[in-house]
């Protein structure tokens, strides 16, 4: 890429449409405040990473996002909407899409049924419909595994696993039948908390390769929290870095990693 | 077929086949076959087809509590009062008891003449289902915010507190007024008999209409949880099941979809309290103790939470165990060793024993869960390719 592209991509990215924004986000458990008024946003097609020491809030951050916590304070808007005080499901299904910091599959399910859960909310089959079975039914159903394989194949897993019971796949499929889960749903934004966590070099890489497929295939923004300096330099076009619940730190990766005050919190005052 | 184990899918068991059927089709086919014959082979007015009649609707109940406490996981301790719902509802629309009422529909001549609502069986069938699924839905909002034991403690004052408006609602409903609900222990009586269109009404020597019934209902039963089961609203529940946060941020609505089962659960457990309502002849508040629901309990998690053959087997042997293998064929055995008891006293003691047993042998119970074996069972007929080394993205 050269530098006018460069430039380019940069005043996209400022001046573009957000599908995701944050205003004065704040959550405080008890005596702690563990976000602290963070405004931030994640404009479309964009990759996104947050980055911070242990306890920063990222994963707090993350859950008031989807929904699963409420925000104390500040609020949520997600594609011109105000998601704040609804409900995860809701969220989802508006197209919020996330994976967890430690792999949270259904254990007992195979791959596919997993990632037929992620279709959830675009499924329409009720219980009598079930129960009867009809033919829209049937053929949702049947459009719902092509699609779920369809998918499974998309992040790789191979067709051999899809039947297996999750829990006992290998880690890295397990960390892409989850990226496969949260695909189902059709999200416009995906979060991923740390999704390379656990892996080795070559799997980072890998995975930094195909978030960039991803969101050229499906032109989906993409929001990270990851501690592996490389993979956020190396895909991020805006780095988010918080600290003790404060954003203290953002912009472009090159700038953010020179920060004093981003050095400062990863590696304590110097002199 | 000797690398068949190569490509077995993990973690789920290969099915067994026999020619083109997998075993456990042929089982239950037989199974059911037996089924259909059973009133012919035994006295169609005797104990066993009785005990058998009972052990099907226990089926119906288990296969109940299982969508709720097997598929969903949410441990449910008050299903009695599902089963009371049900039972009252008979009782209600099916005897003299409102004596100044008279409404009869669909119902037999000499009925047309007696006071009190008379409704045909098949009409207060589904008016149970909807009363027991609201009642269902009301028991779960309580405990929408509950983990675990905390549900079991809620479901479980539930149960209490409907069979405690059973004891006391012979004057009065919660002590306001001097309405007779449930005319308490003395109860109603008698509650009118099965009257299908068609055929004869039911009668209290020939058991044989009653057994058919019975297992309608059960197969009925066993074919919706199917269903559900491989349905979007099943995986919805198992999904909660195995991980509640993970499901809500799949965009699974909890609140929606735990509803669902506690309603479904108690549709199952009410249709089956109708129909040992009209069976016994008599609804009576004794009839629905704490117990009731420990023992329905019991039995899907001898057979498998979660399994719906595990369930019907669960359901059957507790119940032959309970009414027939104690009672009439144990029984005298201690008396024939020169001890001085009966066997039925021990009842619950031989119950906790075979759990136990069970627990230190099979814990996952007698046929445990296998999802979705059929509907994957074509993937071993494929060639074997174990040389392919698995493509990674």
């Amino acid at each position: 890429m050269s530098t006018p592209d460069l430039q380019a991509e940069q005043d996209r990215l400022n001046s573009g449409p957000a599908i995701l924004e944050t205003q004065y986000l704040t959550k405080i458990f008890g005596g702690l405040t563990a976000v602290d008024g963070v405004s931030f946003r994640v404009p479309e097609r964009a990759i996104v990473s947050i980055i911070g020491p242990n306890g920063a809030g990222k994963t707090t951050f993350f859950n008031m996002l989807t929904g699963l916590y409420r925000p104390s304070l500040g609020s949520v808007i997600f594609d011109g909407k105000n998601v704040t005080m609804r409900r995860p499901d809701q969220i989802t299904a508006l197209g919020v899409a996330r994976t967890f910091q430690n792999i949270r599959l259904f254990g007992t399910m195979s791959a596919i049924e997993n990632v037929l859960v992620g279709q959830h909310s675009r499924l329409k089959a009720t219980v009598f419909g079930s129960i009867i079975r009809t033919p829209r039914v049937r053929k949702e159903e049947r459009k719902a595994e092509e699609r779920a394989r369809e998918v499974l194949g998309y992040v790789g897993v191979s067709a051999r696993r899809h039947e297996d019971a999750a829990s006992y796949l290998s880690y890295g499929d397990q960390r892409r039948v989850e990226i496969a889960r949260a695909l189902a749903s059709d999200p416009k934004l995906l979060l991923l908390d740390e999704p390379t966590a656990g892996m080795n070099p070559q799997e980072s890489e890998q995975l930094t390769q195909f978030m960039r497929k991803l969101r050229d295939d499906l032109n989906l923004s993409i929001l990270l929290i990851e501690h592996d300096m490389k993979v956020v330099m190396g895909v991020s076009e805006q780095v988010t870095v918080l600290d003790h619940g404060e954003k203290i730190a953002e912009g472009e990766p090159q700038a953010v990693r020179h920060d004093p005050r981003v050095v400062e919190a990863y590696l304590g005052k110097q002199g | 077929m000797s690398t068949a184990t190569a490509s077995r899918p993990r973690g789920m068991n290969l099915p067994r086949k026999v020619g083109p059927f997998p075993l456990s089709t042929i089982v239950a086919a037989l199974a059911i076959g037996f089924a259909l014959i059973l009133p012919w082979i035994f006295d169609s007015g005797g104990a066993f087809v009785n005990d058998a009649t009972t052990a099907l609707i226990y089926v119906v109940m288990a296969l109940g509590l299982n969508i709720v406490v097997g598929f969903a996981g949410l441990l449910d301790l008050g299903y009695v009062a599902f089963f009371a719902i049900g039972a009252y509802t008979m009782g209600w629309f099916g005897s003299s008891f409102f004596s100044s009422a008279d409404i009869h529909v669909g119902v037999a001549e000499f009925l047309q003449a007696q006071p009190g609502i008379h409704l045909n069986w098949l009409l207060i069938l589904p008016i149970a289902a909807l009363f027991t699924a609201f009642a269902g839905a009301l028991l779960g909002f309580p405990t929408l915010r509950l983990r675990g034991d905390y549900i079991a403690i809620v479901t479980l004052a539930f149960g209490e507190i409907i069979g405690r408006i059973a004891i006391n609602s012979d004057e009065g409903v919660f002590g306001f007024g001097h309405f007779n609900l449930t005319n308490g222990r003395t109860g109603i009586n008698p509650v009118d008999k099965i009257d299908l269109p068609f055929i004869e009404p039911f009668r209290s020597l020939d058991l044989r209409p009653w057994y058919y019934t019975a297992l309608a209902l059960a197969l009925i039963v066993v074919f919706v949880n199917f269903r559900l089961r491989d349905s979007r609203i099943g995986r919805a529940w198992i999904a909660i099941r195995e991980d509640e946060v993970a499901a809500v941020s799949m965009g699974i609505p909890t609140v929606r979809v735990k509803l669902l089962a506690y309603a479904m659960g108690a549709a199952f457990g009410g249709m089956a309290g109708t129909f040992v309502g009209t069976f016994v002849g008599t609804v009576n508040a004794d009839q629905f103790e704490f117990s009731f629901s420990i023992f329905v309990l019991a039995m899907i998690i001898l057979g498998g939470l979660g399994s719906i053959w595990g369930v019907v087997l669960g359901a059957l042997s507790l119940s032959f165990i309970n009414t027939w293998l104690i009672p009439d064929v144990f029984n005298s055995v201690p008396s024939k060793i020169g001890l001085d008891f009966d066997l039925t006293e021990l009842g619950f003691g031989i119950f906790g024993f075979l759990l136990v047993i069970m627990m230190v042998l099979r814990p996952q119970g007698l046929i445990p869960e296998k999802r979705h074996q059929a509907e994957f069972a074509d993937v071993f007929d494929e060639p074997e390719q174990d040389t392919v080394v698995e493509a990674r993205a």
